[in-house]
């Protein structure tokens, strides 16, 4: 099969980092944070890797957007069996204000420009949590979507997909090319051990505008405060029935 | 005779500190027991037993994946799914 397969990898901060939000309310503490590939991105990068080891993709380009640090999250796709990179150069600003829309865009300009045929991203990025990318990603291309996939399996020229829903899980049958999101239990990403990051060193990591795909990556939206979730109160201990029918009452919940 | 082994040796220690970087106690004391390990060892010239210790070092290798793979999936089997999952 002669297929070509996108991944959509984003730098994100580490999901073991305490957050803290900054003095300003702008934003969080990015500076200094340890930073790696988002787990659902993981879990993309390891099905198409997995796709071309039985032989049914030829092909698996890793894509991330963002300054120069994004680099080294290719470099870790790169190690885990992705065959080259495409870093699209956002900094700055333009970087701050880098959202679903504007990642959708790029991802479908270069899907048509690589002639993709899959692109594989993973369901939700863990410091927006907004489950937008793939979908708007679809719906650009006007390609079918196969999202929180917990199995992908490529049956003739089209894509069976079990889909992980609040019932129970969904199998899908959708024509390629197609976009699908990964789920926790689609896989056991592999761990990118040093040696295979110095093999990974030889492969290349091509570099990208957003002017150069014809995307414009300004945002519509403004992001007015961040704020920490309120504090839990402290407890109070009570020594007897009594003490606590008393303070229910006192709290007017009784 | 225990020079072959040597880059083997040396190839393993680097491969474990890289993997160290991750440790949840941090890399500080990840790197004090491991050197304190190796360094047990440093006086071993039999072939056969650096064979093993260096044996013993992959299946640490893979214990510390398996114990990165499992903290973040059970992490974000927390975050992102009702308990009754």
């Amino acid at each position: 099969m002669s297929a070509r397969v996108l991944v959509g990898v984003k730098r994100v901060i580490d999901y073991a980092v305490k957050i803290r939000v900054k003095p300003d309310r702008t934003g969080v503490v990015t500076d200094g944070v340890k930073h790696s590939m988002n787990p659902f991105c993981e879990i993309a990068v390891e099905e198409a890797v997995k796709l071309k080891e039985k032989k049914l993709v030829k092909e698996v380009v890793a894509v991330s957007c963002g300054p120069q640090q994004v680099q080294e999250t290719i470099r870790t796709a790169l190690a885990m069996g992705a065959d080259r990179g495409i870093h699209v150069e956002v900094s700055g600003k333009d970087y701050e204000t880098l959202g679903p829309l504007q990642v959708s865009k790029i991802l479908a300009a270069l899907a048509k420009k690589e002639q993709a045929d899959l692109i594989i991203l993973g369901k939700q990025a863990i410091d927006d949590d907004c489950n937008q990318t793939g979908q708007m990603t679809a719906a650009l291309l006007d390609w079918p979507q196969g999202t929180f996939a917990s199995e992908v399996n490529i049956e003739a020229d089209k894509l069976k997909v079990v889909r992980e829903i609040d019932g129970g899980l969904e199998t899908i049958k959708i024509n390629l090319p197609a976009v699908v999101t990964a789920d926790l239990r689609l896989n056991t990403p592999r761990y990118a051990t040093l040696p295979n990051i110095m093999k990974a060193k030889k492969k290349k990591i091509a570099n990208v505008k957003p002017a150069d795909l014809g995307v414009d990556v300004s945002s519509r939206l403004e992001v007015l405060k961040v704020d920490e979730p309120p504090q839990r109160q402290a407890g109070v201990k009570v020594e007897t029935v009594h003490d606590l029918v008393g303070k229910l009452k006192e709290a007017g919940r009784i | 005779m225990s020079n072959p082994l040597r880059g083997e040796v040396i190839r393993l220690y680097k491969n474990l500190l890289y993997l160290g970087r991750e440790y949840p106690k941090g890399t500080a004391y990840f790197r004090e027991r491991l050197k304190g390990a190796f360094m047990k060892n440093k006086d071993v010239t039999d072939p056969e037993k650096i064979k093993q210790l260096v044996d013993r070092g992959e299946f640490v290798i893979k214990e510390l994946e398996a114990l990165y793979f499992l903290r973040k999936y059970r992490a974000m089997k927390k975050r992102y799914y009702e308990p009754e999952h």
